[in-house]
């Protein structure tokens, strides 16, 4: 029991990433048809803005120490952040040490304008071509920005801790009246967990109960329709990859101190969420969230020694060999429609 | 000549030329003078330059011709350099048994992989292969060290059986790779005034395995096989509706560039004798993508000179540093030689992965025909007759209506 329960929550972070990818990698193939091999790069940019944001809260510049000197007898310098000197010392510290959900903030408006531009300069000239083509051409973006973030930020993992409050584990199991000690879990990641779901809500409630939602899901089911009704659907298609944008930089910043960003965490993100978008079912919303955290809770489950001791290696394979099944026998996926991309 | 058109043996003979005068090609630049940083003449990269090309031509067969875009052909290529050393081990030291078992080999597992892949098509194909070359890396990582040696990859040792062949030499060292005595590592050396050229076994050894795949990629580009491949390209609907089934085309093609990575990873197991499951990485299979696509994906040359470009960058350009460009601008004024260095940094050296990006994006976007295209459009522009290939270009952008 304590065992099952224990890696149900261990795949729920990565799950809850997966999720997050996926989800924003179907609103890009659902509404533009698109198939963006950049989506991966675009959640290490939102690492990155929550390295960026913390950088930007540390810059100091050095002040003396009253009453104490070096072993030269020169006033005793330290470093003291420029926020100290804004806010005063308490609520500096505070900022400095909240930076990571801060960044949340911080990275919305990058993100957004960050996909609008890829959308507006680069994925509008590709609809018409070959998804061949749009593969490579956002490999190759995906390149480029990986090499940008990897100019200025180095190529090694930069450790951004969250904040304190966060740090460390609680007793899982006690809380459910278990026995101590058996199931400890981090607090970072149940927050995780906590913001993925909210997001994945609020992108569906954005979706289900607004004008706009309501356009761009008809604009997904018939989209020369809508066109022919007199509204600019390719508008609100450019906003929604801005969004799906927005989705994938977020879970990059809460991601962050799960594991130190570096510049090539997309790419390892990124095909796993082509397998789990695949699993879920090409252009199926819920199929992409719920095929996020089946694959993510089923991968820690193979990781157990037990399982390892059954079929070795199984925890490296686990998720190729579902979407090899699932594409193999239902092409479309756990929840994908019927006709969409089946061939 | 050859069973070839005039104008393919013409190409084919150029290709020749170009193979086998290479190491003076390569190597313009006096020794020592400033630019002989830029001569790529030396044995190690000439041979990337040759084993990259047959990976390139094979790939192209899949690709170019069918359109099925693989995103783990790299399976192969470490299939092969498995296959290769393992045969140094139990077997001897000469590399024909070695190539022969790593074709073999990444042939069956081409067999295997293509048949379950080739049943979706598109992108589910795409992602199809992906996840078994990323299935074929992490096993080859784990669980089977014993065969594949895991993370130290798969290395020689001195208590090797090699059955026919000496476990070790006399000296005690382990025996290096050879072809029926003949070292694959040895070069002769040859100094015309201040230029040095270096002539080496394993390179043209290659070389000449490169010209027979090439030739062999000729024939099947102007086979009815190779038609049949294109039709599957071109209208697969259109294809079954005349009563032709598309699959064992589709295979056959998988197949054979299954075979060729196999080649390319035999060889490269054959110059230096070690194989390591990165080869399988799918980075490395994006690598033969890229090269591909930049040379011009469904002609003949192209890819041999986009895994050309691929290699001279990685191994040239990123050696490039600060130094060295501030020593090229010193001519300028020291405020404007900085500014220059600065612009031009970041795109060299140890950042010339960026350039690739940029390069490859604007070959996707404006010359989906790649290098050739591109030196045919430049050809046009002068009003020169087309020589190379032009054929080919004109057929993979046309779709047969």
């Amino acid at each position: 029991m304590d065992a099952i329960i224990l890696q149900i929550l261990n795949g729920l972070d990565k799950g809850s990433a997966y999720a997050l990818i996926a989800l924003g990698l179907t609103l890009i193939f659902g509404t533009l048809g698109v198939v963006n091999f950049a989506h991966g790069a675009l959640f290490m940019i939102g690492a990155f803005c929550a390295v960026t944001l913390s950088r930007l809260f540390n810059l100091s510049h050095k002040v003396a120490v009253p009453g104490e000197t070096d072993f030269l007898g020169n006033p005793l310098m330290r470093d003291q952040p420029y926020l100290y000197d804004i806010f005063g010392e308490a609520t500096g510290a505070a900022l400095i040490d909240w930076a990571v959900p801060l960044a949340i903030l911080f990275s919305i408006p990058i993100m957004l304008f960050v996909g609008w531009a890829m959308e507006r300069g680069l994925i509008k000239h590709f609809y018409k071509r070959p998804h061949a083509d749009q593969i490579l051409v956002t490999f190759g973006l995906a390149i480029v920005m990986q090499e940008i973030i990897k100019y200025y930020y180095g190529a090694n993992p930069i450790p951004t801790p969250a904040p304190a409050a966060f740090t460390g584990s609680f007793d899982f199991g006690a809380m459910l009246g278990l026995d101590p000690n058996q199931i400890i879990y981090p607090y970072w990641r149940l927050v995780y967990f906590a913001f993925a779901t909210v997001i994945i809500g609020a992108v569906f409630a954005f979706l289900q109960f607004t004008t706009f939602g309501m356009v761009v899901r008809a604009g997904m089911a018939d989209r020369e329709t809508v066109g022919l009704l007199g509204i600019n659907i390719d508008k609100r298609f450019t906003i929604m990859f801005g969004i799906a944008a927005a989705v994938a930089g977020l879970a990059g910043v809460m991601y962050a101190p799960i594991n130190s960003p570096n510049y090539h965490m997309g790419m390892d993100f990124l095909v796993l969420s082509f397998v789990v978008v695949v699993v879920g079912g090409m252009g199926s919303l819920p199929g992409a969230v719920l095929a996020g955290f089946l694959l993510g809770i089923l991968e820690s489950f193979a990781s157990m020694s037990a399982v390892i001791d059954l079929i070795p290696g199984i925890n490296q394979i686990i998720i190729y060999l579902v979407a090899i099944i699932i594409l193999l026998t239902r092409p479309r996926g756990l929840m994908g429609r019927k006709g969409v991309m089946e061939d | 000549m050859f069973g070839l058109e005039k104008k393919d043996a013409k190409l084919l003979l150029i290709v020749a030329a170009l193979v086998f005068f290479a190491p003076f090609l390569l190597n313009p630049f006096p020794s020592d003078s400033g630019m002989a940083q830029f001569n790529a003449g030396y044995p190690d990269l000439m041979q990337r330059f040759v084993i990259f090309g047959i990976f390139a031509i094979g790939f192209n067969i899949l690709f170019g011709l069918t359109g099925y875009l693989s995103f783990g052909h790299a399976a192969f290529l470490g299939v092969g350099s498995y296959s290769a050393v393992w045969m140094f081990k139990l077997l001897s030291m000469n590399v024909v048994p070695a190539i022969i078992l790593a074709v073999i080999v990444s042939g069956l597992f081409a067999i295997v992989i293509g048949y379950v892949s080739l049943r979706r098509s598109g992108i589910y194909f795409s992602i199809l292969t992906l996840a078994f070359a990323q299935m074929s890396f992490a096993l080859a990582y784990s669980v089977l060290t014993p065969i594949t040696g895991g993370e130290t990859g798969l290395q020689l040792a001195l208590n090797d059986p090699r059955i026919l062949g000496a476990a070790q030499t006399a000296d005690g060292n382990i025996p290096v790779p050879g072809i029926f005595g003949l070292e694959m590592r040895s070069t002769a050396e040859l100094a015309v005034g201040p230029w040095e050229f270096v002539f080496n076994v394993g390179y043209y050894f290659s070389g000449i395995l490169m010209l027979a795949s090439f030739y062999l990629a000729i024939r099947i580009f102007r086979s009815p096989f190779g038609m049949m491949l294109r039709a599957v390209k071109s209208n697969q609907q259109r294809m079954s509706y005349t009563g032709l089934n598309p699959k064992p085309y589709t295979l056959a093609a998988f197949v054979i560039s299954g075979m060729y990575a196999g080649l390319a990873g035999g060889l490269m197991a054959a110059m230096d004798p070690l194989a390591g499951a990165e080869r399988m990485f799918w980075t490395a299979s994006g690598e033969v993508v890229l090269m591909t696509i930049l040379g011009g994906v469904g002609t003949l040359i192209g890819p041999v000179l986009g895994a050309g470009a691929i290699k001279y960058m990685e191994n040239i350009i990123s050696k490039i540093n600060s130094d060295i460009l501030h020593g090229w601008f010193a001519f300028l004024p020291d405020g404007l030689e900085d500014f220059v260095v600065a612009i031009i940094y970041p795109f060299i050296g140890k950042g010339w992965h960026l350039t690739l990006g940029i390069i490859f994006m604007l070959v996707v976007i404006f010359l989906p025909g790649g290098l050739v295209e591109g030196g045919q459009r430049i050809a046009k522009l002068f009003g020169k007759k087309k020589t190379n290939d032009a054929k080919d270009g004109a057929e993979a952008k046309t779709p047969a209506e």
